[in-house]
């Protein structure tokens, strides 16, 4: 479905919208702008914290705990799309006001905080949640309060629900096309799957395991390490003795660090390509922590990488680092969770209504072209159709970006003879 | 599963194992000495030796960052002053909290857990607020780089042997320290018999000081060294504590050499297993091989004969 853009924007608006467009030059296509914001009593029927010239929502992160490392990101991405919002007019002429809740890395935490914005504070959506963990913790108290929730991870799928829109990859986005890409442009024959011990990394590599299986491939090992894990010499070993062309790491946090600096000193040179290293857990961000000069010439399959060129990439690069420091990094997730408040306007401004049940009709469908990926839209089921991209990793932390596919792929968060 | 292999490939593999095993060895050694001397010396059960780890960690960072900002033609170097100075900054910290909390909790044990579990949630939190969320990438200097090729097969990382020379040299000095010299003789009569060694004229506040000091200054180090192999964030040192207590405790915690033992059992069991099965199933049996092992030898493998 596309819907039509009307850009004419009401003149005492005009000036603010143009001076959007300048410093912050992400707009949105679709875009129902009225002339005056319509009385709240009509948006709104259903009791969310709507005022005349404000509507509110939620941000739920962990800021403290093990997941801050990751989850800093997303917060800063987020708030900067609500900002970039807000100086564009707003919402059906509302600013929008955020109302900020520490997860603390503790899944029972992020569930109670969820009930208060969604009961107490009566969020119109919130954006958050980063593990499947805190999602899976979250989830009942969304559908049991009609709340909407946009998530931003990329993750391992087998997941619909009517109260979430998952702007990250399932896991099938993720991997069926890197896998392919390497079959195809680096003659691999053998793969060696290796992952932290969750259900992430586990779910990924069965799906990874059959489709190389279907290839008429071979997976000549599959291992996984508790969480936290930081000794990796003997399984360095053991991929040394099975020699497979590609290792196929789904390793996360502290573990990543350790593992690419001790692949690194056992004289497993990646930029040699004997073993080629491929990972969907690397971002950006991560590779601030593990080094770049540790994982240089390792691939990672992404939807997303800063190094990216369009218009849309370059302006959002810009206004990130100029909101957030020139330091900054901007991984995967990051940009994943930066459509959240753009789809999220998108579906309002179509619904013309902040009501959830409005909202949900009104997301299928809706595509985001300046999304800093490219072109957007949200399927059916709730996830985004996106394209896969193959970055090759630089010494400087960055990823050169070798390959995307043609055509958005299709999400199918349960993919049928993967399971 | 080696039938497919030729024997000089068999053989290398072997000789890498039992590298990679040495070296989780020394690891273990090097992270569990301070935490061996706090614990088995004084009591101590400090929750929060991972953070002090960290700090060492941290302390090198910002020495890698001095020196390549300021003295880039001695960044070759900077790791040796990044390790003095992760054990005079941890030392010192160490010395504060031993006056600051630790004293007033000689005689309640069990409370040392709450408190210093306190003071490690206070650390990381420090941490974050000045380092950031984010884990932080420490620069090594070229030579602690990469391997040294034996054979083809045979690629011995170098910052490994660093990690193990490094760790016999910790190990000697706290022998020296604690068998030979005065600080070592005074530490272990208040151990044995603390009014009595304060009758003799021992100044037991001091010795707890320098000791607990010690003990953390030597966490510093091995945080500074792990820079090498594991992550440096605000949350990092929980990746260590376990793996601590369960060498300690499991050496018995009164005795050094209790502690060498336990971490050479425990390394070389985890490491065989790892490379016969998988991962999480090595971690599973190791643990339950510990519990076991202390259901019927609860003091630990060595223990001091000593009259309480």
């Amino acid at each position: 479905m596309k819907i039509s853009n009307t850009p004419h924007p009401p003149s005492k608006l005009r000036r603010r919208f143009i001076k959007g467009l300048i410093t912050l030059p992400a707009t949105v296509l679709l875009s129902t702008m009225v002339f005056a914001a319509p009385p709240t009593a009509e948006v709104n029927t259903t009791g969310l914290a709507v005022t005349d010239d404000t509507v509110k929502v939620g941000i739920l992160h962990s800021i403290t705990g093990t997941m801050a490392i990751s989850e800093t990101g997303s917060v800063q991405a987020e708030k900067l799309a609500i900002e970039q919002i807000n100086a564009m007019g707003g919402i059906l002429g509302r600013q929008i006001e955020y109302t900020q809740e520490d997860g603390a890395s503790d899944w029972p935490t992020f569930a109670e905080k969820s009930k208060k914005l969604l009961v107490k504070d009566k969020v119109a959506a919130v954006f958050g949640c980063w593990t499947s963990a805190s999602r899976k913790a979250v989830l009942p108290i969304f559908e049991q309060y009609n709340g909407m929730l946009y998530y931003p991870t990329f993750y391992e799928g087998l997941e619909q629900s009517p109260n979430v829109i998952y702007t990250g990859q399932e896991a099938t986005q993720q991997i069926i096309a890197g896998i392919d890409w390497v079959v195809k442009n680096k003659g691999a024959k053998k793969f060696f799957l290796l992952g932290s011990d969750y259900i992430w990394p586990r779910t990924s590599n069965k799906i990874a395991r059959k489709h190389i299986e279907k290839l008429g491939l071979k997976v000549v090992g599959e291992e996984y390490y508790p969480l936290g894990h930081t000794q990796f010499n003997s399984v360095i070993n053991k991929i040394k003795l099975k020699k497979p062309d590609v290792i196929y790491a789904i390793v996360v946090g502290g573990s990543n660090v350790a593992f690419y600096k001790q692949l690194k000193a056992a004289g497993i040179d990646m930029t040699k390509e004997k073993p080629l290293v491929l990972t969907i857990s690397v971002t950006e961000d991560e590779i601030l922590g593990i080094g770049g000069e540790n994982i240089v010439g390792a691939y990672a399959a992404m939807k997303y990488f800063q190094s990216l060129t369009n218009d849309n990439n370059e302006a959002f690069v810009k206004a990130f680092k100029k909101r957030w420091g020139d330091d900054i990094v901007i991984g995967d997730v990051t940009q994943a969770a930066y459509l959240g408040p753009w789809l999220w306007k998108a579906a309002v401004e179509k619904a013309g209504s902040f009501d959830i049940d409005k909202i949900r009709k009104a997301s299928p469908g809706l595509e985001l072209t300046t999304a800093p990926e490219g072109y957007v839209r949200i399927h059916p089921n709730h996830h985004l159709w996106s394209k896969t991209r193959i970055g090759h990793a630089r010494s400087d932390g960055q990823y050169d970006i070798v390959f995307e596919t043609d055509e958005l792929i299709e999400p199918d968060p349960f993919p049928k003879g993967y399971q | 599963m080696f039938s497919e292999y030729s024997m000089t490939e068999l053989t290398s593999i072997f000789a890498m194992q039992g590298f990679a095993g040495l070296l989780l060895f020394s690891v273990f050694v090097l992270m569990a000495l301070g935490l061996a001397i706090i614990f088995g010396q004084m009591g101590v059960i400090n929750m929060a030796h991972g953070e002090f780890m960290i700090l060492g960690a941290y302390v090198t960072y910002l020495t890698s960052l001095f020196f390549s900002n300021y003295l880039p033609s001695l960044f070759g170097g900077y790791f040796f002053v990044a390790m003095i100075l992760a054990f005079i900054a941890t030392f010192t910290l160490g010395a504060f909290v031993e006056w600051a909390m630790i004293r007033h909790l000689y005689k309640r044990p069990l409370d040392t857990l709450l408190a210093t579990w306190g003071l490690s949630l206070i650390l990381q939190q420090t941490y974050r607020t000045v380092f950031g969320a984010r884990e932080v990438g420490v620069t090594l200097p070229d030579w602690l780089m990469g391997s040294y090729a034996i054979t083809d097969l045979i690629e011995v990382p170098i910052n490994g042997i660093f990690v193990m020379v490094l760790t016999l040299f910790i190990t000697f000095c706290v022998y020296l320290l604690m068998q030979k010299s005065k600080l070592g003789k005074q530490t272990r009569a208040v151990v044995q018999n603390r009014a009595m060694a304060g009758a003799v004229g021992i100044n037991t506040e001091k010795v707890d000081r320098y000791t607990f000091g010690i003990g953390c200054g030597i966490a510093g180090v091995a945080g500074s060294a792990f820079t090498m192999i594991g992550s440096t964030g605000p949350t990092s040192g929980q990746l260590y504590i376990v793996d601590t207590f369960l060498v300690v405790v499991f050496g018995g915690a009164s005795n050094l050499l209790g502690t060498v033992a336990a971490a050479f059992t425990i390394s070389q069991a985890q490491s065989t297993m790892e490379f016969f099965l998988s991962g999480s199933s090595a971690k599973v049996l190791t643990l339950l091989t510990v519990v076991i092992i202390l259901m019927l030898r609860p003091q630990g493998l060595f223990t001091l004969k000593i009259r309480r």
